[in-house]
């Protein structure tokens, strides 16, 4: 073929492409979601007893009014998973599942540290960590949902 | 001297063995330059007497001619979420303020075994839960990079303290740690090599977990040798944690850059990394080192990993419930902040973990026990681990038609930390981590290396993937870029 005929066929035929792929190894445009914003369930709102719930389980007394609202976003955030297509998919724990995990003899190898461990706890009598009477239960705050919350 | 700083673990090394410095010279220097930096807040804490200590025994072994390590009299610095006995470990935090561990992380003590100097503890993200080390009780950490008094840009998270000190010369190279990015994204806006090793390849005892199934410790050097340097130090089985490969580690040697080449190398081009905030700066960038491996002989082609889009997603609910479950182990009362509160343990629990945790460690602890709440297991957490599964299986499909995989790290170059902090750190994360997570998910090996300046001047990296334990591989690799880019690194 000659120069001629092999640019006209490059012209017509292939050009856009191969000039594309020449300078373009990378994609030129983003990749489209494939979330369907409109199938996204509606925004979950977070009532007083699910706060009491949370904050007895997370054990932190802080949901104020805004960190409600970053839990709100969260949840909604994550509600972007419901649309993947996972039927017939096993759980991934971790993946080292192909595995089994190496464990030690149970046998002593270090420690005796008593007198270090313990410079660690802020309160403490003779040996023995001290901790406030237990088996009662978190008491919910009253005002749950208080705009001045304060933390910290 | 400031040169040397700058210059690489090997140079450093023969310098001390023909005795024109002594190990106490070198880490010296290295304190003074941490000092002259300071402004930038790289470390937490500097461990004079320790790094001294360590130089002293350096100089003895070298005095003897038994300093036969690599790294023997070589300045390092660790992020301050690793135990070091006797040192103070912080994690960034109020609950952690005061902890001093009676043991040494696995990486730090293999180190020290292989006559490491200590220069300090970095800063980090509270419990390394950020993208940007800004949210730290020690204050955020500045890049170097476009420094200026009243404005500065952020060094990425959350091992920003190790980049930076890198970066700046006050150490050779620094441990991080990376669940969903945290080595490769500040390397990235630094400048600096950053490697996310594979999962159980380098050992986690002591690192202090944030989300175990995907935690490894990172390194973070000035060039892709020195990172070889550190690996071989650091990687290995540990008895001591389980989640260790027993394969014994086979010593990485790559051979000098000039007999490297990558001809015939089946590089992807996964399509779904670019997404739509990806900067354009960034984008050219990884169009021209495509071309330059294609160019020299590569085989660069484009794939597809469809499930790429959710992975962030998925990601941020199993960090969160991790992260609930692993914070259980804060309340005040055998280590970490104690309240002032005796009605009831429950009550001191929760007024020393409302005080001893930020915003955001709160924030986390709740969400992610809403999503393990019964109603909520199936729907969200067992549905985000069957998406796990998507994710590491598009990676074993990539491994069907190509042996590495080239991305960015970040989607930008570093933000201004005032344009930063206007977003959310969820927001933050979403945004920082979605080039850098996915190998968290898969486990497999990752390394951000820097390729040019922007237009402003600040730094755009490049990130590699490979097949677990391709570690080999995708080094290899990064040298051979690294070799004809020739970043520049900080003046």
């Amino acid at each position: 073929m000659n120069y001629i005929s092999r640019s006209i066929v490059r012209l017509y035929c292939t050009k856009p492409r191969v000039i594309l792929n020449r300078k373009y190894l990378v994609p030129k445009y983003p990749a489209q979601s494939t979330i369907d914003a409109r199938k996204l369930p509606e925004r979950t709102k977070i009532d007083a007893n699910t706060i009491a719930l949370l904050e007895r389980l997370s054990l932190v007394d802080c949901a104020n009014r805004q960190s409600i609202e970053t839990l709100e976003e969260a949840i909604a955030f994550a509600d972007q998973i419901l649309q993947v297509n996972t039927e017939g998919v096993e759980p991934l724990v971790t993946v080292l599942e192909d595995r089994p995990l190496v464990v030690r003899e149970d046998e002593v190898t270090e420690g005796n540290r008593r007198a270090e461990v313990l410079l660690n706890a802020s309160v403490v009598e003779d040996e023995y960590f001290v901790a406030p009477p237990g088996n009662i239960p978190l008491e919910a705050r009253e005002n749950l949902l208080h705009e001045e919350e304060k933390c910290n | 001297m400031d040169k040397l700083l700058l210059s690489n673990i090997r140079n450093a090394r023969k310098l001390l063995h023909e005795n024109y410095i002594t190990p106490k010279d070198l880490l010296n220097s290295c304190l003074t330059q941490a000092k002259d930096t300071n402004h930038l807040n790289a470390y937490i804490t500097l461990t004079e007497d320790e790094g001294n200590k360590q130089a002293k025994q350096s100089l003895e072994r070298y005095q003897k001619k038994e300093a036969t390590s690599k790294l023997d009299g070589i300045p390092i610095a660790i992020k301050d979420n690793f135990c070091t006995a006797n040192i103070k470990t912080t994690c960034a935090s109020k609950m952690l303020e005061n902890f001093v561990p009676t043991y040494n992380a696995t990486v730090y003590e293999k180190l020290l075994n292989a006559g490491a100097v200590l220069v300090g503890k970095t800063n980090l993200d509270q419990f390394a839960m950020g993208s940007g080390t800004i949210d730290s009780i020690y204050d955020s950490t500045k890049n170097a990079w476009g420094y200026t008094e009243d404005d500065y840009y952020i060094a990425g998270g959350s091992s920003g303290g190790s980049a930076v000190a890198v970066a700046t010369g006050s150490c050779f190279a620094a441990l991080g740690s990376d669940t969903g990015g945290s080595t490769r994204n500040p390397a990235s806006y630094c400048g600096v090599v950053g490697l996310k090793p594979t999962y159980g390849l380098v050992s986690r005892l002591g690192l202090i977990p944030l989300v175990n199934s995907m935690d490894v410790p990172g390194i973070l050097t000035r060039t892709v040798d020195d990172c070889v340097l550190i690996l071989n130090t650091i990687a290995g089985h540990d008895p001591k944690d389980s989640t260790t490969l027993t394969k014994p580690y086979k010593e990485i040697l790559l051979p000098s850059s000039g007999k490297l080449s990558v001809k015939g190398l089946k590089i992807g081009i996964p399509k779904e990394y670019h997404c739509k905030n990806l900067d354009k700066e960034v984008l050219d960038t990884w169009n021209d080192v495509a071309k330059l491996l294609d160019e020299n002989g590569a085989v660069v082609k484009e794939i597809s990993m469809v499930n790429t889009e959710h992975s962030i997603v998925c990601y941020s609910i199993l960090n969160q419930c991790e992260v609930a479950s692993n914070m259980a182990r804060y309340d005040g009362i055998e280590f970490g902040l104690r309240a002032d509160e005796n009605s009831s343990t429950e009550k001191l629990y929760a007024t020393s973990r409302s005080h001893g945790f930020n915003e955001v460690v709160r924030n986390r602890i709740l969400t992610g026990n809403y999503f393990l709440l019964t109603k909520n297991y199936e729907k969200y957490f067992n549905q985000a681990l069957k998406v796990r599964r998507l994710i590491s299986n598009d990676f074993y499909k990539a491994w069907e038609d190509v042996q590495v995989l080239l991305t960015p790290t970040t989607l930008s170059t570093a933000p201004k930390y005032k344009d930063f902090v206007k977003k959310t750190n969820r927001d933050q994360c979403a945004m920082q981590d979605f080039c850098t997570q996915p190998a968290n998910m898969a486990g497999v090996p990752a390394i951000s290396i820097p390729i040019k300046l922007s237009k402003k001047g600040l730094p755009i990296s490049l990130q590699i993937m490979g097949r677990n334990l391709s570690e080999p591989m995708i080094l290899a690799l990064a040298k051979y870029i690294e070799n004809i880019v020739k970043f520049p690194g900080v003046k």
